[in-house]
């Protein structure tokens, strides 16, 4: 690193002065790779990067924030925390953090494939001694642990497990296009003929928004259309993009996009949420943080709303999950160390995720602490099976998912037809 | 000698911390932009020094303007840019001439079309955003909406959305902040013009029409000349309005500064700083003409 960076700083060229620049900041970068190792007398703060802000994200936070005070009552906790854009506003500035050298203390990553950038970036640590440590090992699912593991090692501590493959309900809404609330679809063909009847009545019959929720989409419909073992192939090369069940996949999911708002581009999910708060539209395919949105507007679970899994997705629990990192150089590593137990702990992750309507990642929480849709899906975790979610970087690294985002959107908008469609996500995945 | 290092020495003292700051953080990091954009670092690994980069010349700007992507995005900034350039400057013009006329509250008329300017660009959009929602029919609000009420219904349109054009749809919420601008320098213009002259015009027997071709937009030009480039140099960098009323993973709306922004954020620096490069060529060539012919007009 030291020598790149010489090398640009003599590309810069500009006498003395750049020279002595760049050897400053050359300095400060292997001070800073130093400290992290040995610093043993700074484990009075700990400073925590992550996107939770507001409503029940920051509300878990603040909940894990106390756990962690009640653990580690000499350790300051620092909020590290950055606004906008659902993260990618902290995810930009995390990036120019740890390419300076200047990381916090631990940071808030999306397990999965999502870490990978950093592991190949060599910007976090290997942190298999400290599941050992606080015996993680064993509180976890080991579908779980599989899943956090990259070449036998352990990069992270999962806080929550979200669910991505939920389909939202108005029953008001199903109710006006004659259909009945209760009833269930155990294929996209018959959801389809629903959606029909809820056009029919002149509403939306599926609200979407903007690309990333209709990549959400589409990994749902590849999920239902191919099954858990041929969608899980999509991710380490075993399924052929190419192939015709992926065209088979991608033709439902053309037929669903004809049944949404068009207006989805300029939406954000909880706008298409919304839509079916109001009765404007009678289904929305959103991850499980959806019901929060429902929730904080005082409505009823099963009867102002209701939910279960995309049509041929029964049995399948589309994966994602928040967790914490131990970055390379973090300048309080004890400190967070201490963090990391607390996310992990049964108290911290109780209290999380009560407040952010996940569920807990270990299979020793008491079930009797959380709503009903929490119950819920603390069952279908324990049995489904776990499929990671493309869309919230459990299967993909972000090249990939971007290049895969890039296909959806062109396609939705217009530029591409069906055949186009297919080659670019095999291309992007290829 | 030494008279020449006194004549020389002071001034050059005073501004050499300028100098030297403008060569490091601008000029050297142009440099070192140039150089990323022809290696080969295009994963996280790379960025780091994890894993080692080679230098491939020019090859990833062969690629991007092979790529069918990379292309739209260049379409649309230059559609972009042309109806941005066309819009301000038509309405600039036409309100600075209306104005331009003796006329009561002048001085409010002014105010009311240069004020747009002074909202940010993410403020307005936002705004816009909704304003120029896509929805028809029953669904429509924003601009469609209005359109119904005045019964102009086959003025809907998608706006944004449409994969073609759909980027000069941005354009209007630029022209409706920058054409006050414009407006003001051709205000100043016009009234750069001594009022002899078009008497002299008039007493000459000019018509009106004669009187604006011959003697006041030949004046001009040099207005003209200038408004274009602002406002063309600051559509080539247009970012802001388009994250703001649409997203930037909507592909319909790219142009080369989203690009520059997500293929940073997946670690791919060498193909983001190429694009970077492009862009600031595209810059140049519209200002560096502009620059020297200022610099001969001061030297003259």
């Amino acid at each position: 690193m030291r020598s790149q960076r010489r090398s640009s700083a003599l590309l810069a060229g500009i006498a003395a002065a750049s020279l002595m620049l760049a050897a400053c900041g050359g300095d400060d970068q292997s001070g800073g790779d130093q400290s992290g190792g040995v610093d043993t007398n700074g484990a009075s703060e700990v400073e925590v990067f992550t996107w939770w802000t507001s409503g029940g994200e920051k509300a878990g936070l603040d909940g894990l924030v106390e756990v962690f005070g009640e653990m580690y009552p000499g350790i300051e906790f620092i909020n590290g925390a950055v606004a906008g854009g659902a993260g990618s506003a902290a995810k930009d500035l995390l990036q120019s953090r740890l390419q300076a050298g200047d990381p916090p203390d631990t940071f808030q990553a999306h397990a999965g494939m999502e870490l990978a950038d950093y592991i190949a970036a060599g910007q976090v640590e290997d942190i298999s001694a400290l599941y050992d440590e606080f015996g993680l090992n064993d509180a976890f699912p080991q579908d779980l642990i599989d899943l956090l593991t990259v070449d036998g090692k352990i990069y992270s501590v999962p806080a929550n497990i979200h669910r991505s493959n939920v389909v939202w309900a108005s029953p008001s809404a199903l109710e006006a296009a004659g259909l009945d609330p209760e009833a269930t679809y155990d294929s996209l063909d018959e959801w389809f003929v629903a959606m029909d009847a809820v056009e029919d009545a002149g509403m939306t019959a599926l609200s979407v928004a903007t690309t990333w929720t209709q990549v959400h989409l589409l990994e749902t419909v590849l999920m239902s259309s191919l099954g858990a073992d041929a969608y899980n192939g999509l991710w380490d090369g075993s399924t052929d993009w190419s192939g015709s069940d992926v065209t088979a996949a991608l033709e439902d999911f053309e037929r669903l996009i004809g049944y949404t708002n068009t207006d989805r581009d300029g939406l954000d999910w909880p706008d298409a949420a919304q839509m079916v708060i109001d009765g404007n539209a009678a289904f929305n395919v959103m991850g499980d943080w959806a019901a929060g949105e429902f929730d904080a507007q005082d409505l009823v679970a099963g009867e102002d709303y209701i939910y279960f899994p995309v049509p041929g997705t029964d049995g399948m629990f589309g994966f994602l999950a928040d967790s914490f990192t131990l970055p390379v150089g973090a300048p309080h590593r004890e400190a967070a160390e201490a963090w990391l137990d607390a996310v992990g702990s049964l108290k911290g992750q109780t209290e999380f995720n009560i407040a952010k309507g996940s569920i807990p990642a270990r299979t020793d929480a008491n079930p009797d602490d959380f709503n009903d849709y929490q119950r819920s899906a603390i069952d279908d975790f324990g049995s489904d099976t776990i499929v990671p979610s493309l869309a919230h970087g459990a299967a993909a690294p972000i090249a990939v998912s971007n290049a895969i985002s890039d296909a959806v959107s062109k396609y939705t908008a217009g530029g591409s037809d069906l055949t186009t469609f297919q080659d670019e996500l095999a291309a992007a995945v290829g | 000698m030494l008279r020449k290092v006194r004549q020389w020495g002071p001034p050059l003292l005073l501004i050499s911390p300028s100098l030297v700051l403008i060569g490091v953080f601008v000029y050297g990091l142009i440099a070192v932009n140039a150089w990323t954009s022809m290696t080969d670092s295009h994963t996280a690994a790379q960025s780091t020094g994890q894993a080692p980069t080679r230098m491939v010349g020019l090859a990833n700007y062969a690629e991007l303007l092979d790529s069918d992507a990379f292309r739209h995005s260049l379409k649309n900034l230059v559609l972009y840019t042309v109806v941005f350039l066309a819009g301000a400057m038509f309405f600039g013009f036409l309100w600075a001439w209306l104005l331009d006329r003796p006329l009561r509250f002048e001085g409010v008329f002014r105010a009311v079309y240069l004020f747009p300017m002074s909202v940010s660009f993410v403020a307005s959009g936002v705004v816009w955003r909704w304003l120029l929602n896509s929805n028809q029919g029953e669904n429509a609000s924003g601009l469609n909406r209005l359109f119904q009420m005045v019964g102009l219904d086959f003025l809907q349109n998608n706006w944004w959305n449409d994969i073609d054009v759909g980027i000069a749809a941005i354009a209007v919420p630029a022209i409706w902040q920058l054409a006050g601008y414009v407006m003001a320098l051709f205000l100043a213009g016009f009234r750069g013009i001594p009022a002899e002259l078009r008497e002299a015009a008039r007493i000459d027997g000019a018509s009106e029409w004669k009187l604006y071709r011959h003697v006041v937009f030949p004046q001009l030009s040099p207005v003209a000349l200038a408004a274009v480039i602002i406002i063309g140099h600051m559509s080539l960098k247009v970012f802001d309005l388009i994250m703001s009323i649409s997203k930037p993973a909507n592909y319909q709306t790219k142009v080369p500064a989203i690009d520059i922004f997500l293929l940073k954020s997946q670690y791919d620096y060498a193909n983001a700083a190429a694009v970077a490069a492009i862009l600031l060529i595209f810059v140049a060539v519209l200002i560096v003409p502009y620059l020297v012919q200022v610099a001969r007009g001061a030297k003259r």
